[in-house]
């Protein structure tokens, strides 16, 4: 099944387990999208195999970056009815605090969506949403 | 020491599983060539780290860590001594998408280097190194100075700036 049949079938459902069901990438780093009211949230679990330094023990940089371009385009995705798979064009990451081995959440916030590029906003936390362990900005290709 | 020397005493330490990240072991992350604040790194092909099971195509997750590591690398390889370091801010291009079953390689190279900050270009490339499927620009944050693993081992998280009350 494709991305979008994916998510068109986990927005019917109101269940999106489907997706890290059948998406290797999210399924090897345990990557799980839920729906609280209207708000999506990604969360990269915790695992001690992610970790970067295992001296601090601290979540490796690529694997941040993965969770919020991950969240990026499940947002966008959910978000349109079109079938068109958005695609990276870039992503910056901002890296603020470590991350830990614990579980590491994402927020997604569509700043513009134009007709064929779009930009997106994503923050990660752990404990506290006011305490961001980095953030990203990323334009996306819708057509 | 002579900088082939010292290069290849780096090539070693990081080589060794217990001096690597997890992730980096995890993912088969392979260190292939260190030179001063330059380096080259291969990640091989696997199914299971695909963005999308009908394509295959690795995800652009895999290409970002593959990037954050070597950049990393070339930082460590431009102050040529073990140091811990921490990515401040990584961007990524996406050129064009990885091609299914190919391994992927990554150069970075840290052109400057200052008291606190370091500063990376990187690129990710298949088979042909004039063609790279993404592009990447970073810079890094020097945490600590020393050898070995006991200044990791001392290293804390710096404390939040921002959670200081004036």
């Amino acid at each position: 099944m494709s991305f979008m049949e994916l998510i068109k079938r986990a927005k019917e459902n109101q269940d999106f387990s489907i997706l890290s069901e059948n998406i290797p990438y999210m399924k090897a780093l345990g990557i799980n999208v839920h729906q609280y009211g209207g708000l999506l949230i990604t969360t990269l679990k915790a695992n001690p195999q992610l970790a970067g330094n295992p001296w601090i023990p601290a979540l490796h940089g690529g694997n941040i970056g993965g969770l919020l371009e991950m969240a990026a385009i499940v947002q966008l995705a959910h978000d349109q009815e079109s079938d068109d798979l958005p695609k990276t064009i870039n992503i910056t990451v901002e890296y603020l605090r470590t991350g830990f081995i614990k579980d590491l959440h994402a927020k997604a916030l569509v700043t513009k969506r134009g007709r064929r590029v779009a930009n997106v906003q994503v923050q990660c936390w752990q404990d506290d949403p006011d305490k961001p362990v980095a953030s990203m900005h990323g334009h996306f290709l819708m057509s | 020491m002579t900088d082939k020397a010292l290069m290849e005493r780096l090539v070693h330490f990081r080589s060794q599983p217990e001096n690597q990240s997890p992730f980096a072991v995890y993912i088969g992350l392979k260190i292939l060539d260190i030179d001063k604040g330059e380096a080259t790194v291969s990640v091989p092909y696997a199914e299971h780290l695909a963005g999308n099971s009908l394509t295959g195509i690795l995800h652009g997750g895999i290409i970002t860590t593959t990037l954050d590591a070597v950049c990393g690398l070339s930082v460590i390889a431009a102050l040529g001594e073990p140091t811990t370091i921490a990515t401040l801010d990584l961007r990524i291009d996406y050129l064009k998408p990885a091609t299914p079953k190919e391994d992927v390689f990554a150069y970075g190279h840290c052109y400057k280097v200052t008291r606190n900050v370091c500063f990376v270009r990187g690129i990710a490339y298949q088979s042909d190194k004039s063609k790279p499927i993404a592009n990447a620009t970073a810079t890094f944050m020097i945490t600590a100075k020393g050898t070995g693993k006991e200044v990791q081992k001392n290293a804390q998280p710096e404390p939040d700036q921002g959670d200081k009350k004036p």
